[in-house]
């Protein structure tokens, strides 16, 4: 689903964010990717969503070698990827409803699906009944959730997500991980990046750790005693 | 199929037309203050042009009437100025020849001027015959009347040649400068409305600018987070004709009073012409496609500028 071959990224000003990373998720899999700040992990995840394009090396997403998609075409591929963010990128004049609508508005659903399909992803994040609700009303988790929402609405292929969890309080952290554990499990590809590595420990999932902008340790980490799914 | 895509794609474009309306009328002041200004600029070649098309149509009344009055001496009899205006009339270069006799002249004089009594005291009739010249239509050109006019001026019989016709020219001129003047200010007001609008439209973009990023980041193509945005200049432009086309009619109705006042004290049955119909059409729809145009450069220069970080 993803690839990077030798992938180095140099940004405006000389600082160096990836220097020949190799990088390869399967479709389907949930993979963290963990690593102080500065070791590469929103650069990764911005050129997975060409926000940025490498320097040197190639991205290939879902098949397709992200170099060969112009930027007339850059808003086509994006649609087949869900993004959420740390904070959150709601449209706060707007309401639960027609933030989460956004994506299948922009590719043109009928009112009737579309209606459907927000209804049904608003219940998959459990804020079924909040959707006339203003974001600004909502707590920080269920603003996440909003977010994410809007990410899998459109049921895309693949959903990245840069510290989903970066504001939020251990309980609710572990709750929103448990949500992209799901899509995981429908088959969605899920990459994730955060640095709250005691939370993704303990998730059983696989662990890319960046640093200085390569990947430096790639598994599973084994069960720990006192784990409460060991 | 494809008719239900077409009914969904222009319900997304209604729905995105009053929902651009919706966000203009959420900020009614700026929006009121921008349609005003737009309004203003409008009506000031509008105006203009109202203006000259009376203009013209007052002169217009006049221009058919390239006449010359030929005065004749005192002494030319009735039969002498009959006989001379039998002989103009022979002449290629002249149309029509109408006798005003001495006698006439004093009777008209007497019934409209109100020096009735003053008139009736006098001894001798103090006025000469007049003979109304018309050139050959396609020959009134400044030259040929002037041509005639000299060899008018030279006939034993006659005393003074008038040219009623120069000051139409005048002035039919001075509303050529007038009409052209208007030309440039509407040319320079049109670009004062494109500038208007393409800056409200830069400051909306720019305070939208998170929302426009976010949308790009979820897949909308430029145009798609460009149509509210021409929506929006549609709909300034659109109320700004329309404020154009009120102020314009209110001004008319102002001055149609007066105007035919001093049109009847001439007695004149002339009448302000207002825009009609299809001016007022054309001004509210020039409005609403330079509204449309501002906008299209605003967001075309300034979205260029805007990619996710």
């Amino acid at each position: 689903m993803i690839r990077f071959e030798n992938v180095f990224l140099r940004y405006p000003g000389g600082r160096e964010a990836l220097s020949g990373l190799d990088l390869h998720v399967e479709r389907g899999e949930l993979a963290y990717l963990t690593g102080h700040s500065g070791a590469g992990k929103s650069t990764l995840l911005r050129l997975i969503a060409l926000i940025l394009r490498p320097t040197r090396g190639q991205v290939f997403v879902n098949g397709q070698n992200t170099a060969r998609i112009s930027r007339r075409r850059i808003p086509a591929y994006r649609r087949n990827i869900g993004m959420v963010f740390q904070d959150h990128k709601l449209l706060y004049d707007r309401t639960v409803f027609d933030n989460v609508a956004l994506p299948l508005v922009v590719a043109g659903a009928g009112r009737k699906e579309t209606g459907r399909r927000v209804r049904a992803a608003l219940d998959q994040v459990g804020l079924l009944g909040k959707e006339k609700r203003p974001p600004v009303s909502l707590s920080t988790g269920e603003q996440q959730r909003v977010g994410i929402a809007r990410a899998v609405v459109a049921k895309p292929p693949l959903l990245i997500a840069d510290e989903p969890t970066g504001n939020l309080d251990p309980g609710l952290s572990e709750e929103i991980m448990s949500l992209f554990t799901r899509f995981s499990d429908v088959g969605v590809t899920v990459l994730i990046a955060s640095h709250d590595l005691a939370l993704i420990d303990r998730l059983g999932n696989r662990i890319i750790r960046l640093d200085s902008g390569k990947a430096v340790a790639d598994g599973v980490p084994p069960p720990r005693e006192g784990d409460y799914r060991g | 199929m494809v008719s239900s895509r077409i009914k969904r794609y222009l319900a997304r474009h209604l729905q995105m037309l009053f929902g651009s309306l919706g966000r203009l009328y959420r900020q009614p002041l700026a929006s009121l203050m921008t349609v005003a200004v737009i309004g203003i600029a409008l009506a000031l070649p509008a105006a203009l042009h109202i203006i000259i098309s009376n203009a013209q149509l007052l002169g217009g009344r006049w221009d058919s009437v390239a006449d010359l009055s030929v005065y004749t001496r005192l002494d030319v009899t009735e039969e002498e100025a009959v006989a001379l205006a039998e002989q103009l009339r022979t002449r290629d270069d002249v149309a029509e020849v109408t006798l005003v006799t001495r006698n006439a002249a004093l009777e008209e004089f007497r019934r409209l001027s109100g020096f009735g009594d003053a008139v009736a005291a006098l001894e001798d009739n103090p006025l000469p015959h007049v003979l109304v010249v018309r050139p050959v239509a396609g020959q009134d050109s400044a030259a040929a009347v002037q041509a005639l006019a000299g060899q008018l001026d030279a006939l034993e019989q006659t005393d003074i040649v008038q040219m009623d016709t120069e000051w139409v020219r005048r002035f039919n001129a001075i509303v050529d400068v007038v009409r052209r003047a208007a030309i440039i200010a509407a040319s320079m007001l049109a670009v004062a409305v494109i500038v208007i609008v393409g800056n409200t439209i830069r400051l909306d973009i720019q305070n939208r600018r998170s929302e426009i990023e976010i949308t790009m980041l979820i897949g909308a193509s430029r145009a798609f987070i460009r149509r509210p945005f021409l929506y929006s200049g549609l709909w300034y432009g659109l109320a700004g004709g329309l404020v154009a086309a009120v102020l314009i009619q209110a001004t008319l109705g102002l001055l149609s009073e007066p105007v035919g006042r001093i049109a009847g004290l001439y007695g004149s049955d002339f009448r302000l012409a207002s825009a009609g119909v299809a001016g007022t059409a054309a001004l509210v729809g020039g409005g609403a496609l330079l509204g449309w145009l501002g906008s299209w450069i605003a967001a075309a220069r300034h979205m260029q500028s805007i990619d996710p970080r």
